[in-house]
């Protein structure tokens, strides 16, 4: 069993136990969204004073902040008492290509240490994808009105055709830049 | 007491992320490339369960366990525009950032900071689609 849990968990384990989050939030009367907690940050910062839709009470949603901690707090645990491994089973394809592209550690860490190491930190291209990367996920996530546990798996549980919509937005919008533009940015970073 | 479910619910949903590798940008990678069922098995199988625990909540009439109210599943009004052009916009950075929100804290807590950045620009982005709002087509 330890063993078990503490090797990476196979995709049946990790979609089930998710679905077993959507469901301790729904009988806590909540809901299983995570995006939103990006617009309570921005109200609880004082937006509500300048634009009206941030104008609400952020600390009805504290609720959903304290699982973002938690979070925070069980990928911790996570990975430094739990994961027995470092090297992950990713598809001799995708090890290849990313070789190929200059990313050196594809199946020997959790992320790419050019991206997620403090080095990235002293690189002011790397930090420029970061930004971008994280500005066009909070931008969408918010006009879509979901992310990936709000549409994807909430929306979809509960067959909402808009989260279907959205799924497959996320999906056009992940093709074109992971096959088009994406080589081209890992391209210019390696150089 | 309510502050320590949420948190105790976080804990868990944060060492899933981490453990089914969801928060690893490899993996958001591979997905985007077809290379591998991954990433497809863990968000199938969440809907799969999911369905069957949604369809379960509204068929018993089931009560939240913290005030016994009947369980509101909410449903997302209806329209297209916002859905898909959003959804798009989100998709571009998913590929880059390979974090979504759930991740993005998950990959706070796992050591690797410069996500810090993700999660400040993403804020940025969602205030800035708050400054637009009334401009886009929804």
């Amino acid at each position: 069993m330890i063993q078990f849990l503490s090797q990476p968990w196979a995709w049946y384990f990790g979609g089930f136990m998710i679905a077993v989050v959507l469901f301790l939030l729904l009988w806590t009367g909540k809901s299983f969204g995570m995006s939103s907690n990006l617009r309570t940050l921005c109200s609880m910062m004082g937006a509500g004073k300048k634009v009206s839709f941030f104008d609400f009470d952020w600390k009805a949603q504290r609720w959903n902040l304290i699982v973002a901690l938690g979070v925070i707090l069980g990928s911790f645990i996570a990975s430094n008492y739990v994961v027995s491994t470092k090297s992950m089973a990713l598809s001799q394809n995708t090890v290849d290509q990313l070789l190929a592209m200059g990313i050196q550690d594809a199946g020997k860490s959790y992320a790419p240490e050019i991206l997620f190491s403090n080095s990235a930190f002293s690189n002011p291209y790397i930090l420029l994808l970061l930004v971008i990367g994280g500005f066009l996920v909070g931008f969408g996530a918010r006009y879509s009105g979901g992310c990936t546990s709000g549409h994807a798996i909430s929306g979809l549980s509960n067959l909402q055709l808009p989260s279907l919509i959205a799924v497959i937005g996320f999906f056009v919008g992940g093709l074109m830049v992971n096959h088009f533009v994406l080589p081209l940015l890992l391209k210019i970073l390696v150089i | 007491m309510k502050t320590a479910v949420f948190f105790t619910i976080g804990i868990l949903f944060g060492i899933i992320l981490y453990m089914s590798e969801v928060s690893s940008w490899f993996r958001i990678y591979e997905m985007f490339q077809f290379n591998s069922f991954h990433m497809y098995g863990v968000i199938g199988t969440a809907v799969f369960f999911g369905y069957i625990i949604v369809f379960i909540i509204k068929k018993i009439k089931m009560n939240s366990i913290l005030d016994s109210t009947p369980i509101h599943i909410p449903t997302k009004q209806k329209g297209w525009k916002r859905y898909l052009f959003g959804g798009i916009i989100f998709g571009c950075g998913w590929a880059i950032s390979g974090a979504c929100p759930g991740p993005m804290f998950s990959l706070l807590g796992a050591g690797f900071f410069p996500i810090i950045i993700v999660i400040a620009s993403a804020t940025l982005g969602t205030f800035c689609y708050g400054l637009i709002q009334q401009k886009l087509p929804h």
